[in-house]
């Protein structure tokens, strides 16, 4: 297969408006006889089914939560960045542009990353005509903080619940539509599989989570924005119910997968207390602006942090990147961390962690600024540990928190399935190898208001007067009969062991080989234990109750079954790619102060997979990347 | 620590529903509320126990999916704060806990602690948006809004749409949901062109589905984010108001 990203022509900052003006385009009276689905209503989906609905298209939203307002998106913190450059510090479309190239790892497509940063005004107009409260100055403008590593304030924020907000914008944006009747609302919904008609995407299978009963839809296009797969890893910032299922299954279908290697282990999260330990906690990347991160200089040390003296003490991200210090990147602080955990000088009872220390800051600003700044956090933190952060260190280790892989798509967003697009973080797009800290809403929102309507109007423009394929054609029944045989056998196995048994045990796997650093050897033993683990689950596992009424537990096998196949091809591509990029770390390729070593002249491009068929390996097709405007330099934070 | 908890069980909305007694035994302290849910289910699915079927989703507090009713008050023991957020600590060696779903009108049930909340979401779709086209927005700098205004509407969109203050409430009112979510639209500039129809499809959409409020105040004890009762004070202003700006606006209208 030849994959063409289909980049329009052009200097970088002509592409998108030339790619508007040449779109076919479809006549108002005639978007009512367009019918599109949407599975998803985070911020890609339901910012990309209010505007479509907006403009008259007959939508179709789905979601497996009971309400739109609860995806995943909801739990984002920190912010949202754009190129408004409201503060002259000489920020720009261009320089949002090449930070994120850059910050990337240089993994990602330029035309891509720059549309992104074109639309990313536009985002924050829209947000606060919806009424989304960002934070303020006293002379009533939007303030702005700067944000992982960045260094300019391009940030927007509404306190520490800025991804909540941003829902309840396209949340209530997309409530407008349904009452309004334009969009038609599916919700306790779950997508399992989609259906494929002569090679394009036709519809789709949905289990009603209430009754049971498998129904089938059908569209002109199909739009997923089912978010990312970090739960593969079982313990995750995640929300609990986040899965692959929508994209593994339209990977199944022919879809390409792209890049599944590349995944962020976010820096500062609460370390799990147990073994019963269900989710992560992040705690806001913002603490590193005042904290101190260090362990005991030696390992096994059981004293008491106010016991150990600043000289026994190693502050190892300063020592190591002198320039940085705290705030080194995402994927740098991370491995970090597990260098010395690995090392035994991790702190806590299951010496699971490294402190993050506020003592010098509240020593030099007070305890008033401090709480200012972080008093929330502080709360959090102390009402999850019992510890009070303000007379003894944070205690924190990384954790998956992002998926930057995800199904391939061109320009378009369109997947390699024609009429499949697919948006926020269930796509590969923007983020390359490592994904800044405030871009992950940025994007979800830009394709979901302002890329979507357009791409998906010139797919559509050129099926005018045909049908969408009647539920009733002989792909739809079958791909419905095999949902409901799967979720037969998956009741009828009653087995010796829980589904979050094996959940566990496969994350384990995960993120001992395929968490922050990778090593061939590593990969292989996983890549030897996921098969006989996933046949066991098949024989073994128990899921009881029926599927005629809401079962928390089938829903979970079926996700459970998806991340047993998906984990597998997370690992394949992480042994592919010969070179350390971003947060994919191979230890053997690292320079002799053990930092990240690419390979681009071997690895500059996108690995796409395809799926055989069960048991066999996957085809891999390169996308080669082609870098016009951004320089490749070596991310050093020295 | 060992508890014993006595759990509400129902197959689905037809059945009436009982208690039913579990043991939860060597609970650790640091667990949170619903991980110690999470074992008592995976010890239930081994003694061939249907577990326990619970809503939650990012167990921080802050998507609105949890929501039990533990030992009669909504949320458990720990003022504002989320079941999810709840942790064991709570609880002493030998206590017996009692789960319940949130019971209300407005929230038929589903399945044992799980409830159907969507009316909420008719309430919004009645009028509890503002509407602006994609791409037709003005530069956001356009309208300044003092700090103040805009850290009050925060306030009120800080709620989680939980249904806490719903179940806390005698008479099963959503007076606190609706007055959050429609303070926080129409406290700020943006909000005013639709203030009054909002006002009123919102409250006329609610009472289809929810109790009257009668000022018990309950709700506001149980709110895990602390929703303050004077945004019930402004939507019922704004009611009354909106019945005679509203007939008077389309009166304009011609
Ligand atoms: C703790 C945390 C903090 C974060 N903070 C930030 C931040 O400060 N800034 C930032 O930019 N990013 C942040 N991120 C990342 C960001 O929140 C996410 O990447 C982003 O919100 C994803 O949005 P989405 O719309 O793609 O998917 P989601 O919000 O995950 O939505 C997925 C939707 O798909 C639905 N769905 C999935 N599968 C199916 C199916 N099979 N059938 C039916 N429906 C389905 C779900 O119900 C849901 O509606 C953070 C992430 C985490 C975990
Ligand atoms: S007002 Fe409080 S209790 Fe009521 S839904 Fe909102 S957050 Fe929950
Ligand atoms: S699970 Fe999200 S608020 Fe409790």
């Amino acid at each position: 297969m030849q994959l063409d990203a289909k980049i329009p022509a052009g200097p970088i900052q002509d592409k998108w408006s030339n790619y508007r003006f040449d779109l076919k385009l479809v006549a108002p009276h005639n978007r009512r006889k367009f019918e599109v689905i949407v599975v998803g209503t985070g911020l890609a989906g339901a910012a990309a089914a209010a505007t479509m609905g907006a403009a008259g298209y007959h939508v179709k939203a789905f979601t497996y939560h009971d309400s739109t307002r609860r995806a995943h998106s909801i739990a984002a913190q920190g912010g949202i960045n754009a190129a408004k450059d409201y503060h002259g510090e000489g920020d720009s479309i261009y320089r949002l542009f090449y930070d994120t190239v850059k910050g990337g790892d240089y993994r990602s497509r330029e035309a891509n990353v720059y549309r992104l940063a074109e639309v990313s005004n536009a985002i924050i107009d829209q947000c606060v005509a919806q009424g989304v409260p960002f934070a303020r100055e006293y002379g009533g403008l939007l303030h702005n903080r700067s944000f992982g590593g960045a260094q300019v304030s391009r940030t927007f924020y509404a306190r520490g619940q800025t991804g909540q907000q941003l829902l309840l914008g396209s949340y209530q944006a997309l409530a407008k539509e349904v009452g309004a009747g334009t969009v038609e609302l599916h919700t306790h919904a779950e997508m399992l599989d989609l259906v494929v008609v002569d090679g394009r995407a036709a519809g789709i299978v949905v289990r009603d989570m209430e009754t049971g009963e498998i129904r089938t839809h059908s569209a002109h296009a199909v739009i997923l924005a089912t978010g990312g797969y970090s739960n593969a890893y079982y313990l995750s910032t995640n929300a609990m119910a986040c899965n692959g299922t929508a994209a593994w299954r339209a990977h199944r279908k022919g879809a390409l997968f792209a890049n599944p290697s590349f995944t962020q282990i976010h820096p500062t999260c609460i370390p799990a207390s147990d073994e019963s330990q269900s989710k992560l906690t992040l705690m806001s990347e913002s603490l590193r602006n005042d904290g101190r991160i260090w362990v005991s200089k030696a390992a096994g040390d059981g004293r008491a942090p106010g016991d150990i003296p600043e000289d026994e003490r190693d502050y190892y991200l300063e020592r190591r990147y002198p320039a940085f210090g705290n705030l080194t990147p995402r994927d740098v602080a991370s491995r970090a961390a597990k260098v010395v955990v690995d090392e035994g000088k991790g702190v806590g009872p299951l010496r699971n962690g490294v402190y993050l220390d506020f003592a010098e800051a509240i020593g030099r600003l007070g305890k008033d600024v401090i709480e200012a700044r972080y008093g929330n956090l502080f709360e959090m933190y102390e009402r999850i540990t019992g510890d009070d952060p303000y007379r003894t260190p944070m205690r924190i280790y990384p954790a998956p928190h992002y998926t930057m892989g995800g199904l391939w798509v061109d320009y378009d967003l369109m997947s390699t399935i024609p009429g499949l697009f697919v948006a926020g973080e269930a796509n590969f797009s923007d983020h390359g190898a490592n994904r800044l800290g405030a871009s992950a809403l940025m994007q979800g929102l830009a394709d979901g208001y302002f890329v979507l309507p357009y791409t998906v109007a010139g797919y559509l423009a050129g099926m005018l007067g045909e049908r969408p394929v009647p539920t009733d054609h002989p792909e739809f029944e079958k791909a419905a009969a095999e949902t409901r045989d799967r979720l037969a056998r998956l009741l009828a196995t009653n087995g010796s062991r829980t589904v979050d048994w094996f959940h566990r045990e496969l994350g384990k796997i995960m993120i001992e080989h395929c968490g922050m650093a990778r090593s061939e050897e590593g990969l292989r033993r996983a890549l030897a234990e996921i098969p006989p683990l996933r046949e066991e689950f098949h024989r073994d596992v128990r899921v009881l109750g029926d599927n005629e009424s809401l079962n928390q537990s089938l829903e979970k096998a079926g996700r459970v079954v998806d991340f047993f196949e998906l984990a597998e091809l997370m690992c394949r591509d992480a042994l592919y790619r010969e070179e350390s990029c971003g947060g994919h770390f191979r230890v053997e390729h690292q320079t002799p102060e053990g930092e990240a070593l690419r390979n681009d002249e071997d690895f500059s491009h996108v690995a796409a997979w395809g799926w055989e068929g069960e048991g066999a390996e996957p085809s891999l097709t390169k996308e080669e990347l082609e870098f016009e405007y951004v320089e490749l330099a070596q991310r050093s934070y020295k | 620590m060992d508890l014993t908890l006595r759990v509400w069980r129902q197959s689905g909305p037809g059945d009436k529903g009982r208690f039913e007694e579990y043991p939860a035994k060597g609970i650790d302290e640091h667990m949170s509320f619903l991980e110690m849910l999470d074992i008592v289910n995976e010890r239930l699915t081994l003694e061939g126990i249907e577990p326990i079927a619970f809503d939650h989703d990012c167990r921080e507090g802050i998507c609105g999916t949890c929501g039990v009713m533990v030992d009669g008050r909504p949320h458990g023991p720990w003022e504002g704060t989320a079941t999810c957020q709840l942790h064991m600590r709570a609880y002493s060696d030998g206590d017996t806990i009692t789960i319940e779903p949130w019971r209300a009108k407005g929230f038929p049930a589903i399945k044992d602690l799980v409830v159907d909340r969507r009316a909420f979401d008719r309430i919004i779709e009645s009028g509890g948006f503002i509407s602006v086209a994609a791409g037709s927005a003005p530069d956001a700098n356009n309208t300044p809004i003092p700090q103040e205004a805009a850290e009050f509407a925060m306030d009120a969109a800080a709620c989680i749409g939980c249904g806490a203050c719903v179940a806390a409430c005698p008479n099963g009112a959503a007076q606190l949901f609706v007055a959050a979510k429609y303070s926080h639209l129409s406290l700020l500039p943006q909000g005013q062109p639709e203030r009054w129809t909002r006002a009123e499809s919102m409250v006329d959409t609610m009472e289809l589905y929810f109790g009257s409020c009668s000022n018990h105040g309950e709700c506001e004890a149980a709110c895990p984010k602390n929703i303050s009762l004077d945004f019930i004070a402004l939507l019922n202003r704004d009611y009354l108001r909106s019945k005679w700006r509203n007939r008077r606006l389309a009166g304009q209208k011609g």
